[in-house]
Order: structure tokens, then sequence, then C-alpha cells
């Protein structure tokens, strides 16, 4: 009997084995899907016990923050936002019912001060209660409260600023705001208000047809892969016929043989057509991806609440260089284009930085509760969308357009500014009512345009005015009061 | 070499230094007067162990000095899990441990010579079917979660299956020892599959007939596991053939099937199993949130006293039978994986400290004895921890020494009690060059 007791052992023994190995996969292998699931609630209730870390302005200014409730076992902390509405986006909220939103959510884990496995046993042996570290934003108060009440003044709608050096995000308001202290009660009426949507943060997940704007894109595209030269002339008649549709100027006005410069001071629709025909999809696509479109933008904000920009198709996902696309028309921002204020933001902040493209980034530094600065945001280029010649090039004719093009309502006295109007006709749109007289209406660009230190992107929802009347004005307070600040 | 009881004796120090250890941790944790109340609790649980020894020393010299500091180890660590749930909860487990030790002494006292066992083994059949069948009989019968597990006398609650699990491996060791011959001899081969003898195999179709029957009656598909898998485990080592632990599990399979299928309380714990995430707030609640808790251990885990167990700010469970059932999910969210292979660790050397009882003993009776004992021991385990680690569907079984529960304390301190007896009597006839010769020309 004995070789079979050594045999029922042996069994025994893989028996456990198959034990140690599922508590292996559960706690260890799969622990991080297991966090992430909806039924587990654990990671909130834990957080809750924990003082969440507080979300700072770059002055300062507290825009979250915990407070204690109940004592003992009961002890809990509760998200309060101190400047309510004004950093509803993209800060978003964190409550243990109503689970997490944008940046609170993205930088969870720097909130509440989870370290490596070692740190808190550190912790444990020194029995120091965790706490979480505070995250420093590079939003500016004074700058963000300015454009969300241009924007409450002008209509739904966002506005995005970015400095080109480095990235940071100085401004990003969205309008229809909210109040995230509201959310525990009114989550429910929050998401079903499908009118003005104010939990939609329209910088990041507004996708708007970027109509003329996105000729500089063109134009980039254009410069870069040597199609033309800033000197190059093409004939731009009032009307061209584009796969059987005729494409006009505005008052179908015929221009003659123009250079860049005039084309893009009066955004002749029938000049970019053209260019966009002569770059070819390949080239067009490629500047575009450099900029940022067909990707999720790198900010630090959750995937899915970043959308992509890009030409829609049907599947609803950004369509690829290979896709049949109506070419004339996604050079002038047309067709099913659909850019993301923050991507239009991030075109401009690209050429504001010499052809270079700076990762966008909300946060700034993570201080730890004793006041040591754990980490800090290194700037870090995403890509190089132009050469800096061309980035030149593209900036004298942007120029144009706030001095003496569609644009001039952007100007700001003793600053030279560069920039870009657009006003996508959005006949019809469900979302405005359904009238036909409804625009998007784009402005971006940047300030001062010799050595810009501010790149912003402004849009408004259904309006039926154009960029130069209720985007560019926004762009002139909020770079005005950026640069004063300065 | 130093002495059997010496080296318990030495082995018994750090387990009192654990559970000093444990209980520390704990109140440090809860910020209560650590003080000296943690030492206090300590010297009690040596002073015990200690008394325990010197039983041992006087009564079983010989015996296997390493099983009874395993055992306390367990309930050492089960104490400090409890007491870290709930104080009253520890006082009575503590009660318990101390009543399981009475027990453990009145039953080495009494079956010193343990064949008494086998003389009476259709009478302790007979107790261990009536046991299992108790929580059906109206009146003192009770209803846990759908399982028909407890009896309730009086003031007296307690859950007989825990002894019935004693009582069905002494008779089936009795009897496999005595027709285990005929069961080898008798087989044939039929289409290549080797059949056990039908007159002989009676018994065993009564026995996977009783398996079936607490599916059916106690509704109850981990102990009716762990009852068949011990059995299984006897027969095969009573009979070194494998191809009849391939028709007992066939056998069991089907049945357990056809039950799965129409028992709806063992039906819906099978689709728990399967998917627990169809239901995550209803029925799969348990072991979803048992796998929660462990995905939060880690590694290294939460430490003691700092995995949540209620939600806070209420009374609403968040692991639910965090101090019976699931009370590994809490050793793995509080210890991490390390500390709950450590668990599994001490359940393995019993198993092979039982498995080297068994190896050792002389006549086929005691061998049978020590490896049933011991399988059944290990397979609760296994029953248990696979349930929570949702390896197999979870049931609601205890994990031996640590979960919460006088019956399965004293339970497994008679189980210990009767290895030790076996293991006794191996070692000293070991000891002796004659009764070795003997032993071995026996088996």
């Amino acid at each position: 009997m004995n070789r079979q007791i050594v045999k029922l052992f042996a069994f025994i023994v893989v028996l456990f084995g198959v034990l140690v190995g599922f508590t292996s996969y559960w706690s260890v292998f799969d622990a991080k899907a297991l966090r992430e699931k909806n039924a587990n609630k654990r990671p909130l209730l834990e957080q809750q016990q924990i003082r969440r870390g507080r979300i700072l302005a770059t002055d300062g200014t507290v825009i979250a923050k915990s407070v204690a409730k109940g004592h003992g076992a009961s002890l809990r902390f509760v998200r309060r936002y101190p400047e309510g509405a004004l950093y509803g986006h993209p800060i978003g909220y964190s409550f243990v019912r109503e689970g997490d939103s944008e940046f609170e959510q993205f930088h969870n884990d720097q909130l509440v001060g989870r370290e490596s496995e070692f740190g808190s046993i550190l912790d444990e042996i020194t029995g120091r209660n965790r706490e979480g570290n505070d995250v420093v934003t590079n939003l500016d108060p004074t700058a963000q409260r300015v454009a969300l009440s241009d924007l409450e003044e002008q209509g739904f709608g966002a506005v995005v600023a970015i400095e080109p050096s480095t990235g940071e995000v100085k401004v990003m308001a969205s309008n229809k705001p909210y109040d995230p202290n509201r959310v525990p009660h009114e989550l429910n009426q929050l998401n079903r208000n499908e009118i003005e949507t104010p939990l939609l943060d329209r910088a990041t997940q507004g996708l708007y047809p970027p109509g003329s704007t996105f000729k500089v894109v063109t134009a980039a595209a254009g410069l870069e892969s040597g199609t033309i030269t800033p000197e190059t002339t093409i004939v731009a008649p009032g009307t061209i016929i584009d796969e059987g549709q005729p494409l006009n100027n505005d008052f179908t006005e015929d221009f003659g043989p123009i250079a860049l410069d005039t084309a893009l001071t009066n955004s002749v629709n029938t000049w970019f057509g053209q260019l966009g025909q002569k770059i070819g999809q390949d080239a067009l696509f490629e500047t575009m991806e450099k900029f940022g479109f067909n990707a999720t933008p790198p900010i630090d904000l959750p995937e899915d609440q970043v959308y992509e920009s890009g030409v829609y198709g049907e599947n609803h996902r950004p369509l690829h260089r290979n896709d049949p696309v109506d070419l004339a028309r996604v050079a002038i921002g047309q067709e099913r284009l659909l850019a993301t204020p923050l991507q239009i933001a991030m075109v401009a902040a690209a050429i504001a930085n010499g052809g270079r493209l700076m990762k966008p980034q909300i946060w700034n530094r993570v201080v730890d509760p004793d006041g040591r600065v754990v980490d800090r945001l290194d700037p870090s280029e995403y890509s190089q969308p132009v050469s800096g010649q061309t980035a030149e090039e593209l900036t004298t004719a942007m120029e144009g357009v706030v001095n003496e093009g569609t644009g001039t309502n952007a100007a700001i006295s003793g600053v030279p500014v560069a920039g870009k109007t657009g006003t996508a006709e959005t006949p019809g749109n469900a979302a405005c009512g359904g009238g036909s007289e409804e625009n998007q209406a784009w402005f971006m660009g940047f300030a001062p345009a010799d050595e810009p230190k501010i790149a912003i992107a402004a849009s408004i929802e259904c309006t039926t005015q154009f960029g130069n009347d209720v985007a560019a004005p926004i762009f002139r307070d909020v770079a005005e009061t950026i640069l004063n600040g300065e | 070499m130093t002495s059997p009881r010496n080296r318990e004796l030495t082995a018994l120090v750090p387990v009192a230094l654990l559970l000093t250890a444990g209980f520390a941790a704990v109140f440090s944790q809860e910020n209560a007067r650590l003080g000296n109340l943690s030492l206090i609790y300590g010297a009690y649980f040596l002073a015990v162990c200690v008394a325990t020894h010197v039983y041992l020393r006087i009564r079983l010299p010989s015996a296997d000095p390493y099983l009874f500091p395993l055992m306390a180890l367990l309930t050492a660590f089960g104490l400090v899990m409890i007491y870290r749930i709930d104080e009253t909860l520890a006082r009575d487990q503590a009660n318990w441990f101390v009543l399981g030790l009475v027990l453990f002494a009145l039953t080495i006292h009494f079956l010193r010579d343990y064949d008494l066992l086998e003389r009476y083994r259709y009478t302790i059949a007979a107790v261990g079917l009536l046991l299992l069948l108790a929580p059906r009989l109206p009146g003192i019968g009770q209803q846990v979660n759908g399982a028909y597990l407890g009896v309730k006398i009086g003031p007296l609650a307690f859950q007989p299956a825990e002894f019935s699990k004693i009582c069905i491996v002494v008779f089936l060791a009795s009897y496999l020892r005595e027709r285990r011959e005929v069961l080898i001899v008798g087989a044939r081969r039929v289409l290549g599959v080797t059949l056990p003898p039908l007159k002989h195999f009676g018994p065993m179709l009564v026995v996977w007939g009783a398996s079936m029957f607490m599916l059916v009656f106690i509704r109850d598909l981990g102990s009716s596991l762990m009852f068949f898998a011990a059995f299984l485990a006897l027969l095969y080592v009573a009979t070194g053939r494998f191809s009849f632990v391939v028709i007992g599990m066939a056998m069991f399979v089907v049945g357990a099937w056809f039950f799965a299928t129409t028992i709806p309380h063992v039906h819906d714990r099978v689709e728990v199993w399967l998917d627990p995430y169809a239901h995550p707030t209803g029925s799969g609640y348990q072991i979803l949130q048992s796998i929660f808790a462990q995905a939060d251990g880690g590694l290294f885990g939460k430490g003691f006293g700092e995995g949540l167990i209620t939600i806070p700010g209420t009374h609403a469970a968040l692991l639910p039978a965090a101090q019976t059932d699931t009370i590994y999910a809490l050793i793995v969210n509080e210890l991490g994986l390390f500390g709950a292979c450590g668990v599994i660790l001490v359940y393995l050397l019993i198993a092979a400290r039982g498995f080297k009882i068994a190896l050792l003993a002389a006549d086929g009776f005691s061998k049978l004895l020590a490896t049933g004992l011991t399988a059944v021991f290990a397979i609760q385990a296994f029953v248990i921890i696979g349930g929570v680690t949702r390896v197999i569907p979870l049931t609601g079984v205890t994990l031996p020494f640590v979960s919460y529960g006088g019956s399965s304390i004293v339970a497994n301190f008679v189980l210990l009690a009767l290895l030790l007896l076996v293991s006794d009597r191996a070692r000293r006839e070991a000891a002796q060059p004659a009764g070795r010769g003997l032993a071995l020309g026996m088996t």
C-alpha cells in the first residue's frame, strides 16, 4: 500500500499546487483587471478612507479637496470643488457611488498616493497613514474664468490654450459647464440633459467640422511635401468642380493666380481645394497624423474621454490614408472631417513652437503631504509635423489673416498675432435645432507671433455668425489675459 | 537525536510567539491598548499548548512531534484572524479550542487501543450516516443558505458533517482492510477495464449512494465531494487499482451532474461558479467579493486588520462569511500571496506528516485509518480554498482549524488524536527491530 500512499500524497501536492496557482492568478496576475471590474467597489471604498490629495491651479487656487466625514471606523472623505463649475471640465469628479471622470480619474494613483508595494510596506511598518498627494495643474484661473464667461456669452463651445514650448495646458473650458459638487445629487439629470450636455467636455469630446482652420494643415502639408513654396501661385477661380459637385469661394469670388499668403488671408476655398488634390492623400494624411489626427491626443485625460480627430467614416471611426475621401473638400476642412478644439489647439501650438508639437499636459507637478515635489512634468515632444522653416512661412501667412484678412478681431494692440478663422456651415444639425443658418465658428492662433507664449483654439457651436465675430474675440481676451499675467 | 516530545515542545514556542505577534499587530492596527494584553493571550495559548504537550509526553511519548505544533499554528493563526474580525467570535473560538483539546485528551485516553474501532465499525458507520441525516430531521435540523448542514438541540448547535467524516473514514478503513484482498483478487477485466467484483462492491455503492444522498438531502456539493474523494483515496490505497478510482469518479460526476441540474440550490452554486458576473450583486456576490478581496492582497497583502470586511459606515458585508467560508480570501487580502502560500504549506506539511504515519504503520487498518484521516483533512482544505479561489464551486465547508466554528475545531482535534494514536503505535513498533520485520512482512 505504501506506493499508493506516496502517489496519493503526490496527488494532494498537485491539488495544493493548483490552489497556489489560482491564488497567484487572482491576487497578482489578474489583480489589475479585477480592480477595474465594475462590480468591484473595493478600490473606491478604500480610496474613500484615504484623504485624497488636492488639485490646485497654477497660482495655488484649490480646485478640488477632500473633507472628512464621520470618525473611527466609519471615517471617510468626500470630495469638494470650491470653484464650482469653473473647472468641471477638465477636472471631472470623484465620488464613491458615481465613480470618477477626466483629470480626477487619470491622476487617481497620484491623488490617492499609491506608491510601490515596497513603499506601502514601509508605511505599514512605520504606522504612517496613507495620504494622497496634491497635483498642481497648469490651469490659469484668471484665463480660465475669462474663457468660460466669454463662452457663456457666445454659445456652447470650448476654448483650449496651450503653452507651445512646453505643452502646458493653461485653459480648457467647455460651455455648457457643470458644477461637480452637484454630481452626487444630480448625475442622472446631468446625463439626461441632451440639449446642453453639460457632462460633455467639448474641448476634448466635441467633434466639429474644423472648416477653414484646417487650411493651415493643408498649407503645412503643401509646404512640407514640396508641392508648393510660399511663392508658388495657383489659379483660384470662383468655382471648381470637384467630384461632380461645385466647390465655391465665398460669393464665388475669382482670385486669379495667387500665392499662399493671399490664399490664407482670404481663406480661398478653390485654392486650397486644388492644393489638396496636388498634395495627394498620402502626404496630406501624413501631415495630419503628425499633428495628432487619427490618434487619441496624448493628453493626461482618460483615453475614452478624449476623442480622435479625423475624417469620420460610416463606422464612426476615422478613415485612413487608403480609404476613399473627397480630398479637395477635406483640404478645406469639410467633407466628413471632424476635429476637437484640443486638436486644433495642438495644430496652432505645433506651428508656434517652430514645428515641434509638445504633448499637451494639464498637470504640472505632484506634491506629497510634506510639501516635497515627488514628480514634475517633463515636457516631451509628440512629433515634428513641419520644419522650422515651414513653421515660419505658415506664421507669416497666418499673421496676414489677423492683420488684413478674415481674422481681424483677434488682433491685440502692440502684439503680433498669427491665426486662422474657420466657419463651417452645419445646416440641419440636430444639435442646433435643425436650422439652416447655423455654423461652427472657429479661431485658432498664437501670440506673440514672433515669440509665441500661448496657442489657442476657440470654437462655438450653432452660431449664425462667423469665426471672426464670435471665436476671434474669445481668442483675443484669453490671449491678452495670459500675456498680461506673465 | 532529541526525543519526539522535545522536538514538539521546541516547535510550540514559535507558534506561541506568532500568536503574540499576531495579536500585537491587530491591536496596534486598532490603535487599542497595545499594552501587555497580546502577551497575556500569547501566554495563555502557550500554557494550554504546554499542558497538552505534557499530556502527550505521558500518554503518547513516541507520537509524531510535528502534527500538534502544526495544528496549533493553524489554530493560532485562525484565532488572530477571527479576533481581527470580531472580538467575541474569537473568545468563542478560544473556548472551543480548549474544548477541542479536552476531547483530544479524552479520545487518546479511551481509544488507546484503537482496534476497538474496528469491532464497532458498523455502529460507527450508522452513527456517521445518522449524523449526516440529522440536519434534515424535523425539530433539530437547520438550513443555512439553502444547504442543510446544522443541527440545533436546545442550546447546542453543531455541524454534524464534521464529526461524520471521521466516522465514515473509520468505517471505510476497517471495511477496506478486510476486503481489500478480495477486491483485488476478484476483480475481472471487462472490455479492457478492470472492474471490482460485484459482490464485494455493494458497500462501495452504498458510499456512492451516501454521497449522492448528501447532494439531494443536505444539498451541499462541498461535503459530498469531500466524502467521496476521501473514499476514492482510500479505495485506491487499499486496492492499488487506479481503474476503481476512475469508475468512482465517473459515477460521482454523472450523479453530481444529474442532481446539479435537478436540485435548484446545487444548480445555482454551479451556475455561479461558471459565471459569477451574471448576478454580481445577487448569487455571484460572495465569490466575486472573495476574488476581489484576493486581488487587493497582491504579493504581501494589506497587513493584519487592514482589509475591508464591511462597507465603511454601514454593516453591509463586503466579504460575506469572512470568519467561515471566505476566511481564506481575507488571508490573501491581508497577508498576500505569500501569507496564503504559507497557510497552504502548513496544510501540505500536515498531509506529509499524516501520510508518513500511514507509511510507518504496520497493520492495514492503521495504514488505511491514517491515510483516510489525512486525506479527508487535506481534501477539506482543498474544497474550501478551491471554492474561494473558484477552482471548484464555492460551498460551505470550513477551513480546518482556521475558520470560526466549534464543530470544526473539536472534530479536527479528535481527528488529530486518532492520527497521533496511530503514530505512537507505529513509531514504537518501528523502533523495535523484531516488530518491524513482522510489520514489513504483513504489508
